[in-house]
């Protein structure tokens, strides 16, 4: 992974440089028109957030049941990240909901739980920072209960009455929108994808130099 | 006697009344307009709010950089500072 990160960052980069072109060719929605373009960025940075839900919680599993040092770090890392992507999410959702819905915010089923979400990764990074000893296992429980929430913030449209669009308009996308929205949209999907593993590995490695001090500190100490 | 201050009372009240059903609020909206059908001047500009959007996402993703590399440069100034007390040590023995 060290050897492709160069690669890999630079085409992320360029990527996102791209993504803007490719989302400009998508054609106008007929009711949203122009704010809807914000679509090709507000639902890859929820699913990259959820890739990192997932990463943060299995992470977390694995560290409780087998104790093992590095899934903390695996965990803490994309906890980070979620916080991250989830913040992208719940900023660029109002801008486009103040266009569309003409409300930058509206206390629906959807829009409250991803905000508890969010939240509940606000908590697990403070209780890893401020928490003391044993805030690790704590957090990794905290994490573990946010990643079962992910199924419910997902399917919450579809079960209860909300102002958000169903989970319905990202496989319709290529049948209601044409294919230049459809390639916008997974180009974009796959520039943060790529983007959040970037990022993770990133992180990953600045908690390893960590563990590697600490290792160190203990070692100058006996 | 107690006539008057019936009538009195009566009186007050509706006096009472008039200022306080005058500021009465208006009736609730009873359908909702939507956003199309407004004036022009009273609607939305849309690209201010998609490019905020958009410039939101670079300059969280630089700043999340920023934060990763400075921290990574801590850690990397203790390690070495680190290191040299213990070649320092390792000298004076």
């Amino acid at each position: 992974m060290r050897k492709l990160f160069t690669p890999l960052s630079v085409l992320v980069a360029l990527m996102f440089i791209y993504a803007p072109v490719m989302i400009a060719s998508a054609p106008y929605e007929s009711t949203m028109g122009l704010v809807q373009k914000i679509f090709y960025f507000h639902v890859p940075a929820w699913m990259a957030m959820f890739t990192a839900v997932f990463v943060c919680g299995i992470a977390s599993v694995v560290y409780l049941f087998r104790g093992k040092q590095a899934a903390d770090r695996v965990a803490v890392a994309a906890g980070e990240l979620t916080v991250l992507f989830g913040a992208i999410g719940l900023v660029t959702g109002p801008l486009w909901a103040r266009k569309a819905w003409g409300v930058w915010w509206q206390w629906d089923a959807r829009l409250t739980m991803a905000l508890l979400l969010e939240l509940i990764f606000v908590g697990y990074l403070l209780v890893r920072k401020y928490g003391g000893p044993g805030s690790d296992k704590l957090a990794a429980a905290m994490a573990i209960f946010g990643m079962a929430n992910v199924p419910f913030v997902y399917v919450s449209v579809n079960i209860w009455r909300t102002i958000h669009p169903l989970t319905t308009v990202v496989p319709t996308l290529g049948t209601s929108m044409g294919p230049r929205a459809l390639a916008a949209f997974w180009f974009s999907a796959l520039s943060f994808m790529l983007l959040f593993a970037l990022l993770l590995t990133l992180r990953v490695h600045l908690e390893e130099r960590r563990a590697e001090l600490d290792r160190l500190y203990l070692a100058e100490e006996e | 006697m107690r006539m008057r201050r019936v009538l009195i009372a009566i009186g007050s009240m509706v006096l009472l009344a008039a200022p306080v059903l005058a500021f009465q609020p208006s009736a609730g909206q009873g359908q909702f307009v939507p956003i199309d059908q407004l004036p022009p001047a009273d609607q939305l500009p849309a690209a201010p709010l998609l490019i905020t959007a958009y410039a939101f996402v670079w300059a969280v993703l630089m700043f999340y950089l920023w934060s990763i590399w400075r921290r990574l440069g801590k850690v990397e100034v203790d390690m070495r500072a680190l290191e040299q007390r213990s070649a320092n040590r390792n000298r004076a023995r």
